[in-house]
């Protein structure tokens, strides 16, 4: 009946920060419309994403999240009356500064989703995927985890050579 | 160290189709911190709430998880549920296993897994929640209503039927607003005044209502249920207590000359006046620009001839400070001015219609006046520069309206109407005389409404012509008007003996400063912000204020009057408690770290953040830190996210819990 599951090598994922009144509540209507979307995304829940900070975001990478989507209500919907123009202003600023870093804006998605627009949710959320999964791994934050740990650690092939010749 | 109860629903077979619950359950147990792991059939039934209760007490557990629907379908059950078996209720959190997993995926063992990280992540987040207490203030049981025109009006006497007092403060002179000027009523065309005044006269002899009328709001402070409202009571220089309203002052005052504005200016008034002889209060008022005893020193007619001896000239402004719950904001509107250059306003004028300089070219609310019986001409309808009666006229509509060339972009949505009206009213009294409306668009939704406007065309013989006026000018005493018949296709050119334009619905001049003393929103024409278009069409973002009638967006007098009730409706939900309870989700200044930039001020929407001085035991000042009102605090955490100290935190939302959450990932 439904078509065959594709496999693949890599499932990215994707965290997605989303506001109570209307992102989460379209999440919901794409669930009891039954629609069917990738299982990679894990949703947290805020009042408003005029709550969300930026460094959630970083703190995702961090976690190992390979791309991460911000969603709330409409411009002029909000139900905070004007969180969601603090948070677009905040995150049109910290793209910038994203870019300007080196990570790919492609892995971090914002987007509008009303609490009517369940089959607009199920579309953000598969094309992100889909595109973050040909991406790959998001493995900067990893690599520089790693850098930090080797300059912390003295039993590398290296230092025990060069304490040696003191 | 925490014990965590996971409850894990089946929902019949809606999660446990594609989610293999007693793995979740197995998992989510071995976490550390999870005391007890279980699932259920049904978790919201009263069995499954049973078992949550029991688990509770049995087990001890300091904090719950349940693994079920939406928390937007059943968080308040189960919080309830806790509550009920001694547990704060924002102790326990629901992990939606079933919209946001097992109804969207497919294949079981990617569910499973997933439906585990949903519940590890909820887990965690648990652990950071803390115990909150439910917020309760206190409600003053009184209530304020700005604006004494047909909204303001409805709402004092619902909330005063209701049992409480109310505060009822009025610019002018005289309650009544714009509906005490018309002359009669869409759709059925029973007279205003007949309507209108005995609901006047009601507020007038309510024992629950004071009204302050010629006052203005001068400052409010405080918040929800708690309102500090400083009102300026303008100087009448006619003692209230004592007038009795007879009336010798008018007649003897030997300033006689002044154009009255209740009567857009085609009637005559004294310098001390009321504006119109049903006011209410029937006391009158000195015009102290046009009075020769204030310009002068000399005259002083009136107080010689007032029996009580109520003129005072020596009166002040007096400023009063009233304590209220809740106040409703029925300020109404002002007319579109279609004079060339309108003061202070930002939108051109309709200058070229030549009004202002061709006598005969009025607006909508002048035609009124001519129609009422009680206006200026006894309701003859007569034109204003030589006192004949017209026998062509034109209306034009959509003056100012849905012009965005002129700066309005809406529908001010009457106009169709009383335009109708108009022309019934103008058959009606003048036989032989023909009416011509030019119109963009016929809008005439609402009850009997549109049979009204047929009513018009069909019975009343107006007759209209889609299309705009291009250009208007004055020929001998006629006024050639031009425009496009655009169903035709061809030009159209009357020579009409008068012009009636119907000018746009726009808010009070002053409707921003209000709005910033109430410390509500407002858009970009000044018309007040209701909380939410569709599902809070009465309340402010501002908890406690209401909005009843035009000042919110046009409104006719139905939509007014059901407006005004709801308003009134909240209030009295507001007062049904002795203390007002809250969801305890707001925003908590930890005042150790703020260092008093007030950031998050600027960005809350609700102005609940308020400057806080924090003294020594000698009482010099150490510093100015932001102070949430929990009253007030919407729950939106903008502040929190904006905060460079990151000393404001939003209860339910805090930082220690969220990153937990991503942390678990």
């Amino acid at each position: 009946m439904h078509p065959e599951k594709q496999k693949h090598d890599f499932e990215p994922k994707i965290i997605a920060f989303v506001c109570t009144w209307c992102t989460y509540a379209g999440a919901d209507l794409a669930g009891t419309s039954r629609m069917q979307y990738p299982a990679n995304v894990r949703v947290l829940k805020f009042p408003c994403t005029g709550r969300i900070d930026p460094v959630f975001i970083l703190k995702a990478f961090q976690q190992g999240a390979d791309g991460v989507l911000v969603s709330g209500c409409h411009p002029g919907d909000c139900h905070y009356i004007a969180g969601n123009f603090h948070a677009r202003r905040r995150f049109a600023a910290f793209r910038k500064l994203l870019e300007f870093v080196g990570v790919d804006l492609e892995r971090l998605q914002f987007s509008w989703v009303s609490a009517a627009e369940g089959g607009k949710w199920v579309e953000v959320v598969s094309d992100l995927t889909e595109k973050v999964r040909n991406m790959g791994p998001m493995t900067e934050f990893k690599e520089l985890a790693l850098e930090e740990q080797w300059s912390g650690t003295i039993n590398t092939e290296e230092l025990k050579e060069a304490y040696k010749q003191i | 160290m925490s014990r965590i109860g996971v409850f894990v629903c089946h929902c019949g077979e809606n999660i446990s189709r594609t989610v293999d619950v007693e793995r979740v359950a197995a998992q989510v147990g071995k976490m550390p911190g999870v005391a007890f792991a279980t699932d259920y059939k049904y978790m919201c039934s009263d069995p499954g709430q049973t078992l949550l209760k029991k688990t509770i007490q049995e087990q001890k557990l300091s904090h719950v998880v349940v693994a079920a629907c939406s928390p937007r379908m059943h968080e308040k059950t189960f919080r309830k549920a806790v509550e009920a078996a001694g547990l704060n209720p924002y102790l326990c959190e629901m992990a939606n296993i079933r919209e946001h997993c097992s109804w969207v995926h497919e294949d079981k063992q990617e569910a499973t897994a997933k439906a585990i990280e949903i519940v590890g992540m909820l887990v965690e987040r648990v652990k950071k929640n803390r115990v909150l207490p439910t917020i309760t203030v206190p409600v003053t049981k009184r209530s304020l209503v700005i604006g004494g025109g047909i909204a303001g009006i409805q709402a004092a006497l619902d909330i005063a039927d209701a049992g409480h007092e109310v505060v009822l403060v009025e610019r002018d002179p005289s309650i009544g607003g714009h509906m005490a000027q018309l002359s009669e009523t869409f759709p059925t065309l029973d007279c205003s005044q007949c309507i209108m005044t005995p609901k006047m006269v009601d507020v007038a002899n309510h024992p629950n209502i004071t009204l302050y009328s010629y006052s203005e709001i001068e400052q409010v402070d405080g918040y929800i249920g708690n309102f500090q409202v400083t009102i300026r009571r303008k100087a009448r220089s006619v003692d209230e207590d004592k007038c009795t309203g007879c009336g010798v002052c008018m007649e003897k005052c030997p300033v006689k000359k002044i154009p009255n504005k209740f009567d857009c200016n085609l009637g005559m008034r004294p310098a001390i006046y009321v504006p119109f002889p049903q006011a209410v209060p029937n006391t009158p008022v000195i015009d102290r620009d046009n009075c020769i005893k204030f310009k002068t020193g000399k005259c002083g007619l009136c107080q010689k001839v007032c029996g009580p001896g109520a003129v005072d000239y020596e009166q002040e402004d007096t400023l009063i400070v009233e304590p209220v719950g809740a106040i409703v904001v029925a300020t109404g509107f002002d007319l579109y001015t279609i004079d060339e250059k309108p003061k202070g306003s930002m939108i051109k004028g309709y200058g070229e219609f030549g009004h202002g300089k061709i006598p005969d070219v009025i607006d909508g609310m002048t035609f009124e006046r001519l129609a009422s019986a009680s206006g200026p001409t006894g309701g003859k309808i007569l034109r204003p520069s030589d006192g004949k009666e017209p026998k062509q006229i034109v209306f034009i509509q959509c003056i100012g309206s849905r012009a965005r060339e002129k700066g309005i972009s809406y529908c001010s949505k009457v106009c169709c109407m009383y335009t109708a009206k108009h022309t019934m009213l103008y058959h009606h009294k003048v036989h032989d005389g023909q009416a011509y409306v030019f119109f963009m668009d016929a809008r005439t939704p609402g009850k009997a409404y549109d049979e009204f406007w047929r009513r018009s065309i069909e019975e009343e013989e107006a007759v209209y012509i889609r299309g705009m006026v291009s250009r208007l000018y004055q020929k001998g005493n006629k006024i050639v008007v031009m425009g496009s018949d655009i169903a035709v296709g061809v030009q159209v050119e009357i020579e009409a003996d008068m012009v009636v334009l119907a000018t746009a619905i726009q808010p009070r001049t002053g409707a921003d400063s209000l709005a910033q003393k109430l410390g509500i929103s407002y858009d970009k024409y000044n018309f007040y912000s209701e909380a939410h278009a569709k599902l809070r069409p009465v309340e402010c973002a501002t908890a406690g204020i209401y909005l009843a009638g035009a000042c919110q967006g046009p409104k006719d007098i139905p939509d007014t009057v059901s407006q005004a009730s709801a308003a009134a409706a909240k209030v009295m939900t507001l007062f049904a408690k002795d203390k007002l309870e809250r969801e305890p989700i707001v925003a908590r200044v930890k005042e150790a770290g703020c260092v008093g930039c007030f950031a998050c001020k600027k960005v809350c929407a609700y102005g609940a953040v308020e400057e806080k001085e924090i003294r020594d035991r000698q009482g010099n000042l150490i510093k100015v830190v932001a102070y949430v009102n929990p009253g007030v605090c919407g729950g939106c955490g903008t502040c929190q996210a904006t905060c460079p100290s990151k000393s404001v935190e939003l209860d339910g939302y805090t930082d220690e819990q969220i990153v937990a959450m991503i942390e678990a990932l």
